[in-house]
């Protein structure tokens, strides 16, 4: 299925998110699932929380005890495959990357869309980062209902 | 006649790595440059690159193509880039026929790099001749150097990298991309560029090919049409889709015509791409002091035409009597570097290719 549509199963993603004890802060969720040469996640991790290893083809893994969500895994992956997600009451937030015009502000509704590009809920947007590190990949940090914690992944692009 | 001592033919990531890595090691060189600009296809890359640090990773291809040109500039004591200049001969007494704007001139030189590149393939179907019906390259020159957008509502033909990224770039413009056909029975691509598009509500069809093109004047809707495994079309399968643009991204194929010119051995590899110059581990070929580097011997990545260009750079400037002051451990990691990228499945094809290429399965 993943290989002929790009959608990946529910058991691939959640294989890489962590015991939901772990996400009262942010954790880095790796959608890296093939063998691609690529290594930026690991490099640019201040805290050696992703490991690719000497093959850069070998898929990311994420130690969740040393990850502190900085959130900077998520504008460095050339593939923007990596979100960041905390739980908070009834709340999912997540970091996302976001390369489109034009640009969400903060307060903002929007909807949540899911991997296979339905929309699936209604979000807000509570921040917006945008500089020179970010280099034209904006993050944005949004919450959403918990219930929709494995199958959002960004959200409906404004018009 | 001028003469010189190391002539590069192709400004891009292979041709200005070699440049560099020549340079460092005290060699100059002339960089020639069919184009007004060098950079070859990094200019319109607007996406991100993978790869790791050495191949300027998670930098945008754009952003690439001004580092390596920023490496040549500090070098402009021994790098000279002559931009709108096509090679119109190549002889086997080193001397190169040129043509820059519309001055025709010769060089001559002691070493040759080929770093030509590679040209899209493109398909047989009717109509296919329709104004709206492009290559995946010239989309991307339209969008991404000039602004210009190449239609309101695009079917995109090829599920390869290219064609997954260019598909992302054109909903990035505002362009409505409504479907990626692929004739293969899987995606040809890295599945991160899969997903990241279909999540955008973009579907891409397996098993799926152009039979084809419908409009007066100019592309008005295609006709597609379900694939077997064998890739035979499918009859009663047919499926007309409205579009404005047609955009062909079916891979690529060295551009190695030029070689033709001189008596350098030629084996056709399908796993390279095509037709490709046979070379040594060094990149020479057949012929001393002939040397090519970049998709011209084997279709790849940018990342791998920035290693395999600065591995010929570095041997050809010690091959000239210039031995980089760090020669082992330089080619040492870069040869590292190539044997890192091709390692996963999707360097198989290249590994299986080059040993095919160098008769190494002959036994």
């Amino acid at each position: 299925m993943f290989e002929k549509t790009g959608v990946p199963s529910e058991k691939l993603v959640k294989s890489r998110f962590p015991n939901e004890r772990y996400l009262n802060s942010f954790k880095a969720i790796t959608e890296c699932y093939e063998e691609i040469p690529c290594n930026p996640c690991e490099t640019s991790c201040p805290f050696d929380a992703i490991e690719v290893g000497i093959d850069i083809n070998t898929p990311p893994r994420v130690d969740f005890d040393l990850c502190t969500g900085c959130g900077i895994c998520v504008y460095s992956c050339p593939g923007l495959a990596i979100i960041n997600v905390m739980l908070e009451d009834d709340d999912a937030i997540f970091r996302i990357p976001y390369e489109f015009l034009p640009i969400p502000e903060v307060g903002m509704k929007v909807k949540g869309v899911n991997r296979f590009g339905e929309d699936i809920c209604d979000g807000e947007i509570l921040k917006v980062k945008e500089g020179k590190l970010q280099d034209k990949t904006i993050v944005l940090t949004l919450k959403i209902p918990k219930e929709y914690l494995y199958d959002f992944v960004t959200i409906r692009r404004l018009t | 006649m001028r003469k010189v001592d190391f002539v590069i033919i192709g400004g891009g990531p292979a041709g200005l790595s070699a440049a560099h890595k020549a340079a460092e090691a005290g060699l100059s060189s002339v960089v020639i440059e069919r184009d007004d600009k060098v950079g070859g296809q990094l200019v319109k890359q607007t996406h991100m690159f993978f790869g790791s640090k050495k191949q300027y990773a998670k930098t945008r291809g754009i952003d690439i193509a001004n580092i390596l040109i920023g490496h040549c500039k500090a070098h402009d004591d021994l790098i000279e880039i002559m931009t709108n200049t096509t090679v119109t001969g190549l002889y086997d007494d080193y001397i190169l026929t040129l043509l820059t704007d519309d001055v025709y001139h010769k060089i001559e030189a002691k070493a040759i790099l080929v770093a030509s590149g590679a040209s899209e393939k493109f398909m047989l179907f009717e109509n296919n001749d329709l104004p709206g019906i492009y290559g995946a390259g010239a989309v991307q020159t339209l969008m991404n150097v000039y602004g210009v957008l190449p239609g309101e509502e695009v079917v995109m033909v090829g599920s390869g990298n290219i064609g997954l990224i260019v598909s992302y770039q054109l909903l990035q413009a505002g362009v409505r991309v409504k479907m990626v056909i692929e004739a293969a029975s899987q995606i040809g691509g890295y599945k991160v560029h899969a997903s990241k598009i279909k999540r955008l509500g973009v579907d891409i069809l397996t098993n799926h090919t152009v039979k084809r093109a419908i409009g007066d004047d100019t592309l008005q809707k295609v006709e597609i049409v379900e694939v077997d495994d064998q890739w035979n079309m499918i009859e009663g399968t047919e499926k007309i889709i409205e579009c404005d643009a047609l955009c062909i991204s079916v891979g690529l194929s060295p551009l190695s015509t030029i070689l033709g010119m001189l008596p350098v051995k030629m084996k056709y590899v399908g796993k390279l791409g095509g037709n490709v110059p046979v070379i040594d581990y060094h990149h020479e070929t057949t012929m001393n002091n002939i040397f090519v580097a970049g998709d011209v011997c084997g279709v790849e990545e940018a990342s791998s035409a920035i290693v395999e260009g600065s591995i010929a750079g570095l041997f050809i400037a010690n091959r000239l009597g210039y031995k980089h002051p760090e020669y082992e451990k330089e080619m040492n990691d870069l040869t590292q570097q190539l044997e890192n990228l091709r390692s996963g499945p999707f360097g198989v094809k290249t590994v299986e290719g080059l040993r095919e290429l160098r008769g190494e399965n002959d036994v």
